[in-house]
């Protein structure tokens, strides 16, 4: 085993080429990921930002859905943005009919709780797990949290909402870090899979 | 602390990263020309990433004539409350007051579109004037980086709208990438005589260059029929696709709306394309191009 972790992006739709660039730049193999044979190879995977009911519709429709939630069941450590922080939640406040999510996360997601497309917008973040500056917050028709449970950790708040949470393996942002050429938080995830891994070996 | 400068900043709303990030969260995907509240629900539920609403698709109007104009607030209303996805609406070239509108009833896109009637044969809309982003059409790469430079997040190729034929979109992106490619090449100076060729700011061309794609994201729009049709478009270089009047001018709009998400995502799965255009009934019946007359090729229109 080398020291480089291999680590998916869910490449059904959504800024895939963005994710697959910074985790790049965290020093991990960075590969796309459709099919659920592909899922077998990755240490880690990163569900982009997309279209929510897009990506869990092809999820299901392609048969990456039940092996993906046996895998983040095992363990697997998952980083979701935006639609995959809504793919990551256990449950959607608002799910559009027959919208599914892997889970993973011990908390409640309400979608597009910022607003529309005229509503995006940007703001300084400070996240937990992240030294130093805060991190360029990108919010794009962003989800937020309405709550969590026990076993979940807030990582970062904006306004009141929580926007950022981990659970053991599984991270969450309401935001979109890959648009900002900071890697700070892809650097943090890959350092959960390289822990991960080590545990595992 | 870090902590106060978050809470003293205010969040910046309409920025270029907040504009063209919101089209990069739509790769991959298909948007789809709905002209009712049903037909919106429709293309959410076969997976669309988000739709355009008018009143008419392009079909309808080659078909009836006359001069095409925004949709009626109403009918844009109705389709907004219908679905989750991101809504998408025309405005005529030139119109930044029906730009405007489409701004106050809160479309997550505008796509200035030669789809409707042009409203200004000089000039497009001023687009970093507006918080809502911007989509355009291109036939080349010079049309493409004027664009930008008024503040487009987003470019697709024009094909011809309305005709259920993918001749001019593929001519459309090949012609952009072609052009994309030669220059990759390019030293500084023959970067200026680019962009005098161009006529687009050569900052722009410099940062296409470099890059070796157009730094907004690029769909494929116009003529896409099949599933076939949006998987070529895909393998030609297209990050996604529209489809205006293929979808709800055909046989089975669901199944082929469905069909076409799917080829879309798997572009390169010839299997997969294969069992998406199973049975799809009835395609949109189609019109050759090359027996269009100019007057009513709307490619023609934008500057």
């Amino acid at each position: 085993m080398t020291d480089t972790p291999v680590i998916g992006v869910l490449a059904l739709q959504g800024d895939v080429r963005e994710h697959l660039v910074a985790l790049a730049a965290a020093d991990a193999v960075a590969r796309p990921v459709r099919r659920p044979e592909e899922l077998d190879e990755v240490d880690g995977l990163v569900i982009p930002g997309g279209e929510s009911t897009t990506i869990s519709k092809l999820a299901v429709l392609f048969g990456v859905m039940e092996p993906l939630r046996a895998r983040v069941r095992d363990g697997l450590p998952v980083y979701g943005t935006c639609a995959g922080m809504i793919m990551l939640a256990d449950k959607i406040l608002d799910p559009r009919s027959g919208q599914e999510t892997v889970g993973g996360i011990d908390m409640i997601v309400r979608r597009n709780a910022f607003g529309r497309q005229n509503e995006s917008f940007e703001a300084a973040v400070d996240l937990a797990g992240v030294p130093g500056e805060p991190v360029e917050g990108v919010f794009i028709r962003a989800p937020w949290v309405e709550s969590v449970g026990a076993a979940a950790e807030v990582l970062a708040e904006h306004e009141g909402h929580i926007v950022a949470v981990r659970q053991g393996n599984a991270l969450a942002t309401s935001f979109h870090p890959e648009l900002t050429g900071d890697h700070r938080v892809h650097r943090l995830f890959a350092d959960m899979v390289r822990a991960n891994r080590e545990t595992e070996s | 602390m870090s902590s106060t400068l978050s809470e003293n900043q205010a969040p910046e709303t309409g920025t270029a990263r907040v504009k063209r990030g919101m089209a990069e969260q739509l790769k991959g995907g298909v948007i789809m020309d709905v002209v009712t509240p049903e037909q919106a629900k429709i293309a959410e539920d076969a997976g669309a990433v988000a739709v355009m609403a008018l009143e008419r698709v392009p079909a309808d109007i080659r078909k009836d004539g006359g001069v095409a104009r925004m949709s009626d607030p109403d009918m844009i209303e109705g389709i907004i409350g219908a679905v989750s996805i991101p809504v998408m609406a025309k405005s005529r070239i030139g119109h930044f007051v029906e730009a405007q509108v489409l701004q106050s009833l809160g479309v997550d896109y505008i796509d200035e579109s030669e789809v409707l009637t042009p409203a200004d044969e000089v000039n497009h809309s001023d687009k970093f004037a507006f918080t809502t982003p911007f989509v355009c059409g291109a036939t080349n790469l010079g049309e493409a980086l004027r664009r930008i430079a008024e503040g487009a997040a987003m470019i697709r190729s024009k094909g011809e709208a309305g005709t259920g034929n993918v001749v001019e979109a593929v001519r459309h992106l090949r012609q952009i990438k072609n052009e994309i490619a030669r220059l990759r090449g390019f030293d500084n100076n023959e970067l200026y005589a680019a962009a005098k060729d161009l006529r687009a700011p050569y900052e722009l061309v410099k940062e296409v260059s470099e890059l070796g794609r157009l730094p907004v994201v690029l769909f494929s729009a116009g003529g896409v029929a099949t599933p076939a049709d949006a998987a070529l478009m895909r393998q030609l270089g297209a990050e996604g696709v529209f489809v205006g009047s293929g979808i709800f001018k055909s046989g089975d709009p669901a199944k082929r709306a469905a069909a076409i998400v799917k080829a879309t995502t798997f572009y390169d799965d010839p299997k997969i394309i294969a069992d998406a255009s199973r049975n799809l009934g009835e395609a949109m019946v189609g019109i050759n191009c090359d027996t269009l007359p100019e007057t009513e090729r709307y490619a023609n229109r934008g500057w």
